[in-house]
């Protein structure tokens, strides 16, 4: 399993019933109802992938973040809300990031680090917007179109009054390297995050 | 039937007429004392009885849903196209087992047998039935077969709320319902279009208040106008404008009002064919079941609080262009589901056809069925 996924499988307890926001093939989902009984769905919309999660038994519900929202998830329904390497792809992360913390306790949510040094390095030595293996994009044709750094995602938190529970980077291999954890706006390349609304 | 026939069809298959002994009491609180079921059945029932699955058929359908009866048949079952031999539905792995429901007209006792009471046909005597009534003479039926769980219940439209209320009304006896272009309780506008087709029929003179039968006639006009009606709310004004247009029969405008367009002739073919094939009665008894359909209704409105009984797991599907039941009437359960916990998937399948799109084998429709049909035959060691 992905190393990021083996991150946020830590802060999910057994039994818990979870919303994962863009499951993809339900890798996670699956891993999560076999080795720590969890509930829940997945929200996709790419047709392969909700066939796949069909297929391995991951309830899978074909609806669009964008267009759809979360209005139909009544508030506090999940333990914990999670969106893996989605977030900047949506039209407002701001409003989703509410969203998730309106319909579930906790939220996890991982994203790139447009801060990453390399990413930097890219832009001042070729003044073209970077492309990387983790963003393997032109800026006309990429999903992604609200990156933001480290620091950008903890502002936000610290706006909407979020409390961060735990926060974690790892390189491009998903691997958690104390270098990375030394200076992460700088040399962490994906960040998980995990968030809630509730008070200590 | 094609020669030679396709390696994925169930190839001839042989319906069976089962006689039930044991009165049923029915929802309106009347009691059939006996009664026959139709059924055909594609597939072999393994030992432990794991894997059977029940096709429930929408408002015109019937017990005849894969194969052919005879090498002279032109059409095979009405849903060959998801089941046989390596097809969603596959026969080489499940015992499927289709009906025809209790106030049908292809075999099952309904208003056109006889009334052992009088000797004469039931007619308007034939009690109404509701999806309820279906779904306790179905689990009769398994009983008869022995089926103690069904592997699924797997029904479009009509046919699909009757897998909902299996789930709720035998939550133990089914692993999965499978519920497609369906909708849990009729809208006005539903309703309405139920109503016409009732009027067109019981507005008919050779209607006879529904004794047709004993004065030799048939409510062919008014049960040709339902079925135009209905015909018209399957299709998808895309659909109705790819196939015919404005398309006229002949060159130029005649100024009179006999069918000059397309549409027109297509309809009143289609509504007088199925005239002499289909029993009025039982055309009014299933509109009526659609119309009761309502599973909310006794949890004070709430489906998601009805649904807390259920044990199964659900896969819903909706077509985009069905405007019958729409994506949002298949939403509008999915959500209940999920405020009530329960395992389910949906996907809303882009398909032109409006609401008859769930009979018709699209790439992804087919593949999801399939992908799914597959983990549930896994599941039961089929």
């Amino acid at each position: 399993m992905r190393a990021d996924l083996k991150i946020i499988e830590q802060w999910i307890s057994a039994g818990s019933h979870v919303l994962d926001l863009g499951c993809g093939d339900g890798t996670l989902l699956d891993y999560l109802q076999r080795e720590k009984q969890a509930t829940g769905f997945g929200l996709e919309i790419n047709p392969d992938h909700i066939t796949t999660c069909m297929g391995r038994g991951v309830s899978v519900i074909e609806q669009n973040l964008d267009t759809q929202g979360l209005g139909n998830f009544e508030d506090h329904s999940f333990d914990t809300v999670l969106m893996t390497q989605a977030l900047q792809a949506v039209r407002r992360p701001d409003m989703v990031l509410d969203e998730m913390l309106r319909v579930g306790r906790e939220g996890i949510v991982t994203f790139p680090n447009f801060a990453y040094w390399r990413l930097r390095w890219y832009l001042m030595r070729r003044g073209r917007m970077p492309e990387s293996e983790t963003l393997p994009y032109k800026w006309y044709n990429t999903p992604n179109i609200h990156l933001c750094t480290f620091n950008d995602f903890e502002a936000l938190c610290y706006r909407k009054d979020f409390r961060i529970l735990n926060r974690t980077v790892v390189d491009g291999e998903h691997q958690d390297r104390w270098l990375s954890r030394l200076w992460p706006n700088m040399l962490g390349q994906i960040a998980i995050y995990r968030i809630t609304r509730e008070e200590s | 039937m094609p020669d030679p026939l396709p390696t994925d069809s169930v190839g001839i298959v042989t319906p069976q007429t089962l006689h039930f002994d044991t009165p049923i009491t029915l929802a309106c609180s009347q009691t059939l004392e006996s009664y026959d079921l139709v059924i055909e059945t594609y597939g072999k029932l393994n030992a432990d009885a794991t894997n059977a699955v029940l096709i429930c058929h929408a408002l015109s359908g019937h017990h005849h849903a894969a194969g052919y009866h005879s090498k002279e048949d032109r059409k095979p079952g009405w849903w060959d196209s998801c089941i046989g031999p390596g097809k969603p539905i596959d026969t080489n792995r499940f015992f499927v087992v289709s009906l025809n429901n209790l106030g049908g007209c292809h075999g099952s006792t309904g208003p056109g047998s006889i009334n052992p009471k009088t000797g004469q046909p039931y007619g308007p005597d034939f009690p109404v039935i509701t999806v309820r009534d279906w779904v306790h003479s179905q689990a009769l039926l398994a009983d008869r077969l022995g089926i103690e769980c069904w592997a699924a219940v797997v029904g479009g439209s009509l046919g699909g709320m009757q897998a909902l209320q299996w789930s709720l009304d035998y939550p133990d006896r089914l692993r999965h319902a499978v519920t497609i272009a369906s909708t849990p309780r009729l809208s006005a506008q539903n309703i309405a279009f139920n109503e016409v087709a009732r009027q067109a029929i019981t507005s008919d003179r050779e209607f006879h208040d529904g004794r047709y039968y004993e004065h030799d006639t048939l409510p062919r006009r008014g049960l040709m106008l339902a079925r135009m009606v209905g015909h018209i709310t399957y299709l998808s004004d895309a659909s109705m404008g790819e196939k015919f247009g404005r398309e006229l029969r002949d060159q130029a405008y005649k100024f009179g009002y006999d069918a000059e367009f397309q549409v027109e002739s297509y309809l009143r073919y289609q509504g007088e064919r199925f005239s002499e094939s289909f029993d009025a009665n039982t055309y009014l008894l299933m509109t009526k079941a659609l119309d009761y359909f309502d599973p909310a209704y006794e949890h004070d409105n709430d489906l998601a609080k009805a649904l807390l009984r259920a044990r199964c797991e659900f896969l819903v599907v909706s077509f985009s262009t069905d405007w019958r039941f729409t994506p949002a009437r298949s939403e509008e359960l999915v959500n209940a589901m999920i405020a009530a916990r329960r395992k389910v998937s949906y996907a809303e399948i882009d398909a032109p056809w409006g609401h008859d799109a769930f009979l018709i084998p699209t790439p992804r429709y087919t593949a999801i069925f399939h992908s799914y049909m597959d983990r549930v035959a896994r599941e039961v060691g089929a």
